[in-house]
């Protein structure tokens, strides 16, 4: 008895969190012009709508070229950053970490005003760089506090023993620390790359007429419901899907000592 | 004989505490150094010195007549196996042992060439393919020796190279690291707290307690005739005697009378005994305390009836009828008694 209900409990929270995406994914195959039950498809000629729409397929492209750029950046920052904190002396280096990590508490809606205020002082335009800033500022914390917490005294020897042997300091980063810390470091650009990829505040307040996919897509939802809405949110899901599955195999995959 | 290294008053103090304190010393060219004292002596703190890993807070390390003390450990000739192997966990064997051929810009044929003959050398080239992590501990531990060995230094420095692995395999690996150094002839200067280890291995053995350097010298002289009271305890057991010099240059203690020349008529000195001087004869009566079976032979404290308070330690063949609470006799000869200022 108790099995059953436990059973049931299980069912109804994933179908709460999985039916709303299940119905989003069903009715972009809709066959016909609303995305309303009953259901006639399958059909793909919203894909088709969809891939011949120029504002989404180059929302699409500037999406993934600020997703990878943005999330290479930020890793890249917090690589560099996360050794420093790990194997240098810093004053007040407790705080420092603080503040480096404090933007991830701090909400989008509030980063984006602040940047646009700065970006609007210092005379940057509404685009996507500015775009992209944000999105290495919000992306940064996450990617230092994954790799600085997989940086440990044992690899502070390992460093040493290079050191010992010859190398000098760019060697050591790029021979040893780099290659040893691969499985964060992969790990913080997919998460990276998942985060940017469906960004949309800060995206909608610092771009202006080159734009992301959920920009693009909060414009085709101005317009009313229709099933290519549908389609381009799989899409986006698919992505994600695949971007997190790529973040837990790197993440969670059993790693030989 | 000119010395390959020379240690001049290094001393080193993190905050308030000082972990070593005016310490010279000299390393003979092709020679086999070991540093020996309990954790907390200073030992490791020297090698890190003589490494480069650390600054000294005074004094001087000469290398081969040159002034290295504020050298990188990359510009000095020495090379370090560290007790965790820091191998790259990444790279082959074979890359790892090449890896510092190939910081000094030695071409890819010649340097893997090499670091397959120094893996030969070690007894591990069928390894080169592999990654670390599917070697064995002392697998591990000939690979950072020949990952050393490899870029030729003047001095080898191993920071309690065996520390990781299982006394048989410690053993093993023991021989395995005095026969290389033998091959090789590169200086050792190795850091150990097993004063069995030490003796298996050294040439010179360097006996250090609280930052100074207590003794040094052969290990059959170090253990035969230690300098101090702290060397005569720490290396192997003893008995020790409390004792008073007199004016004739001798020192009275409850188990008799013994020379002690050079020492100041009216100083409190003591005498040590090894537990293998000590048979069983008609000189000292005595209570059995304990007695432990070791396998080779019988490791027997005894309380003398004379002198109640001492535990008289014996190591008696394995053969010996002896039990707690009996009464025997013992004795030793007066010419191997060790007798050092308190």
């Amino acid at each position: 008895m108790t099995r059953i209900i436990s059973t049931l409990y299980a069912v109804a929270i994933y179908g709460f969190i999985f039916l709303p995406v299940a119905v989003l994914v069903l009715f972009s195959f809709q066959g016909t012009l609303f995305p309303i039950p009953p259901f006639n498809g399958p059909s793909l000629r919203w894909y088709q709508a969809v891939l011949n729409d120029a504002r989404l397929t180059d929302g699409l492209v500037n999406s993934i070229f600020v997703a990878v750029l943005t999330s290479a950046l930020a890793t890249l920052l917090g690589f560099l950053s996360a050794w420093g904190f790990a194997r240098f002396h810093l004053p007040a280096s407790a705080l420092m970490r603080g503040l480096i990590t404090l933007p991830l508490t701090v909400s989008y809606l509030i980063i984006g005003m602040g940047l646009l205020i700065f970006f609007n002082w210092v005379g940057l335009p509404k685009s996507l760089i500015a775009a992209g800033v944000g999105h290495v500022v919000i992306n940064l914390p996450l990617c230092f506090a994954i790799i600085y917490s997989q940086m440990g005294d044992h690899q502070a020897n390992i460093e040493r023993a290079a050191r010992d042997l010859g190398a000098r300091e760019w060697q050591v980063l790029t021979l040893v620390t780099a290659p040893m810390l691969w499985p964060a470091l992969f790990a913080s650009f997919f998460l990276s790359m998942t985060f940017s990829w469906d960004e949309f505040v800060i995206a909608f307040l610092l771009t202006r007429f080159d734009t992301t996919l959920p920009v693009e897509i909060w414009n085709l939802l101005r317009a009313g419901l229709n099933p290519k809405t549908n389609a381009v949110g799989s899409l986006v899901f698919g992505v994600s899907i695949v971007l997190a599955i790529v973040f837990e195999l790197v993440t969670f995959r059993k790693r030989p000592q | 004989m000119t010395a390959l290294v020379t240690i001049e008053g290094i001393s080193q103090s993190f905050g308030q505490a000082r972990v070593l304190d005016s310490v010279s010393l000299a390393i003979q060219p092709g020679s086999y150094t070991v540093l020996l004292g309990p954790s907390g002596s200073g030992k490791t703190t020297l090698l890190s010195i003589l490494g480069g890993f650390l600054q000294p807070t005074s004094g001087r390390v000469l290398i081969s007549g040159k002034d290295c003390t504020s050298m990188a450990p990359a510009q000095r000739p020495t090379a370090t196996v560290f007790q965790d192997y820091a191998l790259f966990p990444h790279m082959s064997v074979g890359s790892n042992v090449a890896f510092g051929l190939r910081m000094q810009g030695v071409a890819k044929a010649e340097r893997l060439a090499k670091a397959r003959d120094m893996l030969r050398i070690v007894g591990l080239d069928q390894a080169f393919d592999k990654k670390p992590h599917q070697l064995s501990g002392g697998q591990r531990q000939r690979v950072a020796l020949a990952r050393a060995l490899v870029v030729q230094p003047a001095v080898l420095l191993l920071d309690e190279p065996l520390g990781a692995l299982d006394l048989k395999l410690r053993r093993q690996m023991q021989d395995e690291l005095k026969a290389i150094q033998k091959r090789v002839g590169t200086a050792f200067v190795h850091v150990t707290h097993d004063q069995e280890e030490a003796m298996a291995l050294a040439d010179h053995i360097v006996v250090m307690n609280h930052g100074r350097i207590e003794d040094q010298g052969p290990p059959e002289r170090v253990y035969a005739r230690p300098a101090t009271r702290f060397t005569a305890t720490f290396m192997g057991e003893s008995t020790i005697v409390p004792g008073e010099v007199d004016a004739a240059g001798h020192v009275a203690t409850a188990l008799g009378v013994f020379d002690a020349p050079g020492l100041a008529a009216g100083s409190t000195a003591c005498i040590a005994i090894r537990p293998e001087h000590v048979q069983i004869g008609p000189a000292i009566p005595a209570i059995v305390m304990d007695v432990v079976y070791q396998g080779s032979f019988k490791r027997v404290t005894a309380a003398p009836i004379q002198a109640p308070d001492i535990r008289l330690l014996a190591r008696l063949p394995a053969g010996t009828k002896v039990q707690e609470g009996a009464q025997l006799s013992f004795r030793f000869d007066p010419a191997e008694v060790i007798v050092l200022r308190d």
